[in-house]
């Protein structure tokens, strides 16, 4: 393997996470509701995970225990935003503060316990490309299901009926309620996608990018997530590109540590934050595109009329 | 069963008192839940972490200590969030407020004047203020989104500090422990009631800032200022009043509080600088202005309950052997039926046993 090659895999693991979550936060965003627990759903996605993997013995059951971690946990910030409309920005600390408070306590059995790493599925014959091959089709079960989610939210959100009434909810509920489309129980549907994906992003984390449970291990991804579905301006397809630069970002800032460039590591480590607010400060300037493109309905209450 | 809400013609008096201490009872009955899960007998697990810390003297000293930096912190996030700026990076400015004091005792360490300490903390406040002009200059010129730049420069801001005990500022003489030189006698807050225990002159502070907030907001221009333009703001505008000043009025006092609880806190209980220096006051404070219900005298009382839960897991983890990292969840929590219990201040809440079909409602 070239060390080109090498490059390209890391970068492919430390995008993916991102490229699920911030796929999942869209999709809630878009039916109008703004979740800010990512942080907390994936982490406790990703405890779930290795807590699963572990007692099945089973990287697939892990999959699947991050995944309904994820949607379980994002349920408590349905039920308080939706059916007792708190205030839905300080609900999405709570969720993310009482994620990293849980995920701590749980994981604590599973500190330096060597974890169970997801295997790679390879496609037969497309994986024997030469270069492309082993890149792209000798990867494990989540990154192909994080391109299958692209395509899939894309056709969803842009080609089908409920996509449009998602949509429709998004930029303005009380229209949305008045045509009879049921407002409520969709969001819940919205906020427990969202849940699900933070939850196998979270699932990827403590399976494929590090298997092993550490605390905090999410380490600001979920944060990184809200800022990229701004930045891809809700659309499913610039999420895909947004989430692959920050990756990118992430894995050249380690490579140049390891060069050892005489920078210190320290400002290094700092370069995905930095350059997650430089990207913000970019998107958000021209506040007429801004206005466009953001669900109009976004983060504010509905209680429906009876 | 359904759950539905009617929209109360005024707020209720009675539930803006009544739910926070019933978010707090909803907390320590989930939290006896928690620990009899945990195979703890939770009458003895309670006992340990909200009554045991309260019956000596020495450890409410050390809540004072505790709750000093969350009430700062808080009194200031509560006048921020009330203009409806969302500042959640006091974590960050908390950290940059203990850099920026720490320069005198740290840099200057020969520099013995009486008049180092009120310098040190005019630079803590300083050094906070100016690292929450950062998100206040983005939003109010680039329309970007205050809460992801505040949140991602908590991050920097500990990087930063990492940087600066690893290299420039490490002891000479500290056997490569990623620690600064202790300060000296006149760099550090004094002790209130020494003969008693620790607690330090930050407290005290925390009272005053949270009085005098108290005051801005009830009986000042500024204080109505910032509410008018928290819930309404055409309204405020209509008034002359200007959100663009607005939010850099919030992210700079908010700033300048947390970054006089960081140098507090580093001047007065920890004597130096290290990589970690708080254990998430920043975001706990967060929980104490929601406590608080936004209210600066509130906020005193919600910021001794966090600073409970500090000492409580402290304390329960030597006496009944549960992780410190319940104290967490309890915030966690806390926070959760705070919001959930607000409804009731705003809203009837009716609960619908039977499914309704059609035309009943």
């Amino acid at each position: 393997m070239t060390i080109f090659e090498a490059i390209l895999l890391t970068v492919i693991t430390a995008s993916t996470p991102l490229v699920i979550a911030a796929l999942g936060e869209l999709v809630t965003e878009r039916s109008g509701v703004l979740n800010l627990g990512v942080e907390g759903m994936m982490i406790m996605g990703a405890v779930a995970a290795f807590a699963g993997a572990q007692i099945f013995g089973s990287a697939y059951v892990g999959i699947l225990c991050g995944i309904l971690g994820g949607a379980i946990f994002s349920l408590l910030f349905a039920f308080l935003t939706l059916t007792l409309v708190a205030n839905q920005v300080a609900t999405g600390l709570a969720l993310t503060l009482l994620g990293l408070g849980a995920s701590g306590m749980i994981g604590e059995s599973y500190v330096s316990i060597p974890g169970i790493r997801l295997g790679a599925i390879a496609i037969p014959l497309l994986s024997d490309i030469p270069v492309l091959g082993p890149v792209l089709f000798r990867q494990d079960l989540i990154f192909y299901l994080s391109i299958a989610l692209v395509l899939g939210v894309n056709w969803f959100l842009f080609r089908s009926r409920a996509g449009l009434k998602l949509r429709a909810i998004g930029d303005s509920h009380s229209s949305a309620h008045a045509l009879g489309i049921k407002v409520i129980r969709t969001r819940y549907l919205a906020v427990m996608f969202g849940g699900a994906c933070s939850g196998l992003a979270g699932a990827q984390l403590s399976l494929v990018y590090t298997p092993q449970w550490v605390e905090n291990m999410s380490a600001g991804r979920g944060w990184i997530t809200l800022a990229l579905v701004v930045f891809a301006s809700w659309r499913p397809w610039r999420v895909f590109a947004g989430g692959y630069l920050f990756g990118a970002v992430t894995i050249l800032q380690l490579h140049a540590q390891a060069f050892g460039l005489g920078i210190p590591s320290q400002f290094l480590s700092m370069l995905p934050y930095a350059a997650t607010i430089v990207v913000l400060v970019i998107i958000s300037h021209n506040r007429r595109t801004t206005l466009i493109n953001t669900p109009a309905s976004l983060g504010k209450a509905f209680v429906p009329e009876r | 069963m359904r759950i539905e809400l009617q929209k109360r013609a005024a707020v209720s008096p009675l539930f803006s008192l009544v739910s926070p201490l019933l978010a707090l009872a909803l907390t320590l009955v989930f939290g006896a839940i928690m620990f009899a899960i945990l195979g703890k007998d939770p009458v003895a697990a309670m006992y340990a972490f909200f009554l045991e810390p309260l019956l000596e003297t020495w450890s409410l000293h050390e809540l004072a200590i505790k709750a000093a930096p969350l009430i700062l912190m808080g009194v200031g996030l509560a006048v921020c969030y009330r203009s409806n700026n969302w500042n959640i990076g006091a974590e960050g400015q908390f950290t940059i407020g203990a850099i920026t004091g720490s320069y005198l005792p740290i840099v200057f360490y020969d520099w013995h004047s009486p008049l180092v300490l009120p310098l040190m903390l005019l630079l803590g406040a300083l050094g906070g203020a100016l690292f929450a002009a950062i998100p206040a200059l983005l939003k109010a010129h680039f329309n970007t989104n205050e809460i992801l730049t505040s949140l991602m420069l908590v991050y920097i801001a500990q990087l930063f500090l990492d940087w600066l005990i690893r290299g420039a500022w490490r002891d000479p003489k500290g056997f490569n422990f990623p620690v600064s030189r202790d300060f000296a006698p006149e760099a550090i807050l004094p002790a209130i009631w020494e003969e008693s225990g620790r607690a330090h002159w930050a407290f005290i502070f925390a009272i005053v800032a949270a009085v005098l907030c108290w005051f801005m907001m009830r009986y000042t221009l500024k204080g109505f200022e910032i509410t008018v333009l928290g819930q309404a703001e055409r309204a405020g505008r209509f008034a002359g009043f200007s959100s663009k000043r607005m939010i850099w009025f919030g992210f700079l006092f908010s700033g300048a509080l947390a970054g006089l609880a960081g140098i507090g806190e580093v001047s007065g209980s920890i004597n130096h600088l290290q990589p970690a220096i708080s254990p998430g006051y920043g975001f706990t404070a967060i929980i104490v202005a929601f406590l608080g219900r936004l209210n600066p005298l509130g906020i005193v009382a919600s910021g001794l309950v966090l600073g409970l839960t500090y000492l409580g897991g402290e304390a329960a983890q030597l006496s009944i052997g549960v992780s410190d990292k319940v104290t967490r969840v309890f915030q966690g929590l806390l926070l959760f039926f705070v919001l959930s219990c607000d409804t009731l201040i705003y809203y009837k809440v009716r609960i619908v046993w039977a499914r309704m079909r059609g035309g009943v409602a």
